[in-house]
């Protein structure tokens, strides 16, 4: 194909770039025909969302959440895998986090509840994506249906568990208790007061911490190498030694895991209880954010800020533009996804042409 | 509530009431991925046709009209699926993907703005697809058993529900017995040998694209101007993947197909009837658990442990012709 024929600055930056700008232009003319100014829509979604420093936090806060789903998804698609499992996943993984600490809260110290919640959150993440990649390494299920159907079970699964066993005796709420404050996540409006009241919290740090880790381990490790030779050429990898359904399964399980890590961010650092559907939609917003971000650890930084800036813009549009709710940019990230995931080649051509021509 | 509460009778009744909207999802979904292009997209196609169908229903006040342009906006999506995963040679799981959240984001916007009602249609009234009475109901209304048979359960549906029927065996002709589905089937298999064959891969594609999204916006129209009267935000609340297990359950054949669909269809009759009930010995059963029983089932024949099911090989695969 014409991709390969680019240098690397063209589809590392340029293709990305023209198709999000594709994508937004359509979001515009959306805009334009609701009966709103694109451009002043514009501004105000930049300045709540990137430039008012409480805005940003608010960004950071959302982007924390999507940078685990994004290296949840990525980490699987580095194998081959496209896990479309990453909502159900996290929604599971706050389940882990809860029982920890629904049962520890009263008695453990705040040094040592935080770290067991998290570890909890990313074992029940885990085991959540475990069978799906058990049936795609043994029996050849296609991890695409199975992972939908995981994600309807854990919706149910979690329906029942919330509604049945985790409401507080008289609450009708579908909510578990509040988490003792213990389990609070430190905020870093205390480290840095400029951020204002801004939920975005430590895990953040954690984030970045699993971006490095991510990167290191796919392109420094010889773990990363066996994954990333599996993604390319199963047979060829096979032949080298590797054995694939391995691969395949602990891939799986660290995607597990880190999607049930992306609910850390927001039940520990944010509404410190469990509730109904509480990962509203960012297991998905993880597929948009790993395509984007090409699988790289920078990449998928900036997605997800890019992503944290569209929610956090887009709640503040909505509030000033009546016409423009914030479910248009449920439509936005779809046209992002689109443009920037299915027709990543879309100008390929073009801009081989235009290169070729200089 | 007692055990007694339980009707065997409205459960088929609603069986065959829920089956229509994963019946035409699943057939739309059987063309395309016969072709060889994934249809993770069902769901977008319905959400949009249930919203443009109820619109235009309730604006014209006739759903005909309604149906039509829900049939319009259905196949202008797949044929845009089809640029990507076809012309673009884009990935048809994430085109699939991306177009479900587009289109249940831009419902919601157009919903809010045409109308103001929270992202829901007015209700349609009259302008709703109204049930057939068989002739002869009222005569045999009072023979047990056969006025309840021909005036309930094969009776008194709505034209959609007859076309559904309808539509089973007549894609089983198209898909074994007739040219086009003849073509279908290689360039799903093996798009190569279809091409070496004379077959132009990339037309039979967009035709199936075409058929699966006319048959897609039946089970769209179904949801809003038959089934509940009005366009809700994501109203087709997974239906479009679960047609698409329905696939994978039927192994990609139309009367399996059906008949999963069927099964669907009559676990969500069978849920809505059971919450409440206690039962003698197991008590209560919680619906969300019941709710869980086609995934699971769907899990299980996946690993293939109560038959295997295989899909068209070059499924997924966009067609790069070989020089």
């Amino acid at each position: 194909m014409t991709n390969s024929e680019l240098p690397r600055w063209a589809t590392a930056i340029a293709l990305p770039l023209l198709n999000l700008l594709s994508a937004l232009l359509v979001a515009a003319l959306v805009i334009y025909l609701l009966g709103e100014s694109p451009i002043e829509s514009l501004g105000i979604l930049v300045n709540s969302a990137v430039l008012n420093p409480e805005g940003l936090g608010y960004t950071l806060f959302y982007a924390a959440t999507f940078i685990f789903t994004g290296l949840s998804v990525s980490i699987a698609m580095q194998a081959g895998l496209f896990n479309i499992g990453s909502e159900g996943q996290m929604y599971v993984g706050g389940l882990g986090l809860t029982l920890v600490l629904l049962l520890l809260d009263s008695s453990l110290p705040g040094w040592l509840l935080i770290p067991l919640a998290i570890v909890g959150s990313a074992i029940f993440g885990a085991a959540w994506a475990y069978l799906p990649g058990y049936l795609q390494a043994k029996r050849g299920s296609h991890i695409v249906v199975t992972t939908i159907m995981f994600n309807f079970i854990a919706a149910s699964l979690m329906n029942f568990l919330i509604v049945t066993y985790l409401i507080p005796t008289g609450q009708q709420n579908p909510a578990s208790r509040v988490f003792a404050e213990a389990s609070w996540l430190p905020t870093l409006n205390k480290i840095f007061p400029i951020l204002g009241e801004t939920p975005l919290n430590i895990s953040f740090i954690l984030a970045l911490i699993a971006l490095a880790i991510y990167g290191i381990a796919v392109w420094r490790s010889a773990w990363g190498y066996q994954l990333r030779a599996t993604g390319l050429n199963q047979h060829a990898a096979h032949y080298a030694g590797i054995s694939i359904s391995k691969t395949i399964i602990v891939a799986m399980l660290i995607s597990g895991a880190l999607a049930g890590l992306a609910s850390v961010n927001s039940l520990m650092g944010s509404t410190h209880y469990l509730n109904l559907n509480f990962p509203a939609g960012a297991g998905f917003i993880g597929i948009a954010i790993a395509l984007m971000g090409r699988q790289h650890p920078v990449g998928i930084l900036l997605s997800s800020i890019l992503f944290g800036a569209l929610i956090q813009g887009g709640f503040d549009l909505s509030l000033e533009k009546p016409n423009i709710p914030t479910e248009t940019f449920i439509f936005i990230q779809g046209l992002i996804i689109l443009f920037c995931g299915a027709m990543e080649n879309l100008y390929a051509p073009a801009l081989a042409r235009l290169l070729k021509r200089n | 509530m007692m055990f007694d509460d339980f009707h065997f009778a409205s459960i088929l009744v609603s069986t065959i009431r829920n089956a229509p909207v994963l019946i035409f999802a699943a057939m739309a979904g059987l063309f395309a991925e016969r072709s060889g292009v994934v249809d993770l997209a069902l769901e977008g196609k319905m959400l949009a046709s249930a919203f443009v169908s109820a619109a235009v229903a309730f604006t014209t006040q006739n759903p005909w009209l309604g149906i039509l342009a829900g049939v319009g906006v259905s196949v202008a999506i797949a044929l845009l699926q089809g640029f990507v995963s076809i012309t673009q040679k884009g990935n048809q799981l994430v085109a699939g993907i991306a177009i479900n959240i587009a289109m249940s984001g831009l419902t919601f916007v157009l919903a809010q703005f045409f109308f103001s009602q929270g992202g829901r249609t007015p209700d349609l009234g009259q302008a709703r697809l109204f049930d057939i009475v068989l002739p002869g109901t009222a005569a045999l209304e009072s023979i047990p058993f056969v006025g309840w048979f021909y005036g309930k359960l094969i009776g008194g549906h709505s034209a959609l529900v007859y076309l559904a029927f309808a539509l089973i065996p007549v894609v089983h002709w198209v898909i074994y017995h007739s040219r086009f589905g003849l073509r279908l089937r290689a360039v799903g298999e093996n798009p190569h040998a279809a091409d070496a064959a004379g077959i132009n891969v990339e037309r039979t594609r967009f035709l199936a694209m075409l058929c699966a999204g006319v048959l897609c916006s039946f089970s769209g129209a179904y949801l809003s101007i038959v089934q509940s009267g009005f366009f809700l935000r994501d109203m087709s609340a997974g239906n479009g993947y679960l047609a698409l297990t329905a696939l994978v359950f039927g192994n990609w054949r139309p009367l399996y197909t059906a008949m999963g669909c069927l099964m669907f269809g009559f676990f969500a009759a069978l849920q809505v009837q059971i919450e409440g009930i206690v039962f003698p010995v197991i008590g209560k059963v919680p619906g969300s658990l019941i709710q869980m029983i086609p995934y699971v089932v769907t899990v299980i024949v996946l690993a293939g442990l109560m038959a295997k099911s295989v899909a068209p090989k070059a499924i997924g695969v966009p067609f790069v012709k070989s020089r």
